[in-house]
């Protein structure tokens, strides 16, 4: 009898520990993801109720041109960040884990600092460097194009200027987990190669990007997730224009819900992004892995 | 070390810290900007360097702005979403550590699978909860969404995972149940994580724009990050004042990463699962 007790009071101790955190989820997690599945079947505005559609908004996404204008800038976005950021961040990571000392310290404020920054911080302050007429980069832009340029209004330049703001304020965060991969990998390694007369490259090749691999792979992967959810920084600095030509998914889900008043359209796209960010990434992570193992 | 290497690492170390210069510049930049007067913001002849001192900017900016507002809500919901994401995700990481109840994979199972949802994806939704509940323009709209976040979970769980057997067993003969345990042992034992975790949540949300953005409209209740996009449209080109706003904004951030570096380097590197 008294295990039996003794049995339920565990239950119920643990129960009373998991309460707190899976009310909160079933509220503000659990029940909306119900709900953005079930509105994306309705034509429901965004307050109010709407009534049942079947598949009506996803066969009208399959029609709207906007639709693949924002995937399209999504995955051109993706890649302008994911890959530069990454080989970037392991160069300045590769630099900074060679000081020792107070000059890392410094050497990592200058570089992650950034990344504490609110991210209307950073919109600002590169849309003030980038000011058409007095930002301080025009003069630099003009050594190269001949004339200065509207860098938000201009439709070749929006996207890239977006990725290397986001690049600039992002980086610090997955230079942080090289050099912590890199602080990882044993010093023996490099003594052995070295007495083997192995050159600073071939350290880089045999012993470096290999022990690096799962690093490498998380921070590709977090990456690309993150890149997909861009929205902020569109936001900021171009509202999706100039026609367009920075529009992107997110961007799409917030026009429809809250600008349209079109609550079941909406959930739509966003149940798309949500299945591509899902599909895009386990199959990159299932990609990586091959990768890994062929090393 | 030879003279050659020595030369080299002494290129790699100024190429290391000029290149963080460069990188660190739109900040210094925005100050520079900040402490000059508008005309002289704008005028040909200024050069890179400060040359001026002008607070009026700063003054106005904390004056003409609702800047106090937007640090009250900010410091408040970051400091409520930070506590509660942390005690509710400690002992639901306790439960699924150390306890044996029906249910437990399959939570564990659903934590796993929030961390791959994009929250991004639910705000349609969930802004239509917090307007039936009454939570829009609230501090309780800005931080209810903001509460979930499985990572905490998932790392707490790992620690957890490695306290040592035998420092549960003298507590239980003393006669403490979990909630001891929890609290006396398991959490001094990763006082390390917890500051860890927190630094980590306390940015994130400090920082977040989507959401707040999304569920406050009136500007007296806006967070730090969106208020400041207000003051662009009120001010209209007035760049000094604009680069004021925006590092009265990052301030309390900037200061206490300063002063935590250490921290939080290790929170990030701790929270991502690197750091074994």
């Amino acid at each position: 009898m008294a295990m039996i007790r003794d049995r339920r009071r565990h239950k119920l101790v643990a129960y009373s520990l998991i309460l707190p955190f899976v009310a909160i989820f079933s509220l503000v997690f659990a029940y909306p993801t119900f709900e953005v599945i079930r509105m994306s079947f309705t034509n429901a505005p965004l307050i109010g109720e709407g009534e049942w559609v079947g598949w009506a908004n996803y066969r009208e996404l399959l029609t709207d041109r906007l639709f693949y204008t924002s995937l399209k800038n999504n995955g051109y976005f993706v890649l302008l960040t994911v890959i530069p950021t990454t080989a970037l961040a392991l160069l300045i990571a590769t630099l900074v884990n060679r000081l020792s000392g107070r000059m890392q310290a410094l050497a990592l404020v200058l570089f992650f600092m950034p990344y504490v920054l609110p991210v209307s911080v950073v919109t600002q302050i590169w849309a003030w460097m980038l000011d058409f007429q007095f930002g301080i980069l025009q003069p630099a832009i003009a050594f190269f194009t001949g004339k200065p340029v509207p860098v938000f209004k201009n439709p070749n330049w929006v996207m890239p200027t977006i990725a290397v703001v986001t690049i600039w304020w992002t980086n610090g965060f997955n230079v942080l987990l090289f050099l912590a991969g890199l602080r990882n990998i044993p010093s023996e390694l490099y003594e052995a190669s070295a007495l083997d007369g192995a050159t600073k490259w071939q350290q880089f090749k045999r012993v470096t990007w290999p022990l690096l691999w799962p690093v490498t792979a998380l921070v590709l992967t977090l990456q690309l997730i993150l890149q997909l959810k861009l929205f902020d920084q569109v936001y900021l600095l171009s509202e999706g224009g100039p026609f367009n030509s920075s529009y992107v998914l997110l961007l799409m889900v917030y026009r429809e819900a809250f600008q349209l008043n079109n609550g079941g359209y909406a959930s739509a796209v966003a149940l798309v992004l949500f299945l591509v960010i899902m599909v895009v990434s386990v199959l990159q992570f299932q990609l990586l892995r091959i990768g890994g193992k062929n090393k | 070390m030879t003279t050659t290497r020595k030369i080299e690492n002494t290129v790699l170390t100024a190429i290391t810290l000029v290149a963080g210069a460069i990188w660190i510049f739109p900040i210094y930049w925005a100050f520079v900007t900040s402490i000059r007067t508008e005309s002289r913001v704008v005028s040909e002849s200024a050069g890179l360097w400060p040359d001026e001192l002008n607070l009026s900017s700063y003054v106005d900016a904390l004056f003409n702005t609702q800047l106090i507002n937007w640090y009250i809500n900010s410091i408040a919901t970051a400091v409520i979403t930070t506590a509660v994401v942390l005690v509710t995700g400690m002992m639901c990481a306790y439960a699924i550590s150390q306890m044996r109840f029906p249910g437990r994979r399959l939570l564990y199972g659903v934590v796993l699978a929030s961390f791959m949802v994009p929250t991004q994806a639910l705000v349609v939704s969930q802004f239509i909860l917090m307007n039936d509940m009454g939570f829009i323009n609230s501090w309780a709209g800005i931080i209810l969404p903001q509460l979930i976040v499985p990572v905490v979970i998932i790392v707490y769980k790992q620690f957890f995972d490695a306290v040592p057997k035998e420092m549960k067993e003298a507590v239980v003969l003393d006669g403490g149940g979990d909630y001891t345990l929890l609290f006396k042992v398991y959490l001094p034992l990763n006082w390390g994580i917890t500051t860890a975790l927190g630094i980590i949540t306390f940015i994130m949300t400090w920082n977040q724009f989507f959401w707040p953005f999304l569920v406050v409209t009136t500007e007296d209740m806006m967070t730090i990050p969106v208020g400041i996009t207000q003051v662009n449209d009120a001010f209209g080109v007035a760049y000094a004042r604009i680069m004021s706003v925006a590092l009265l904004a990052a301030a309390p951030v900037v200061i206490a990463y300063l002063i935590f570096q250490k921290k939080v380097t290790e929170a990030v590197m701790i929270s991502s699962g690197v750091k074994g």
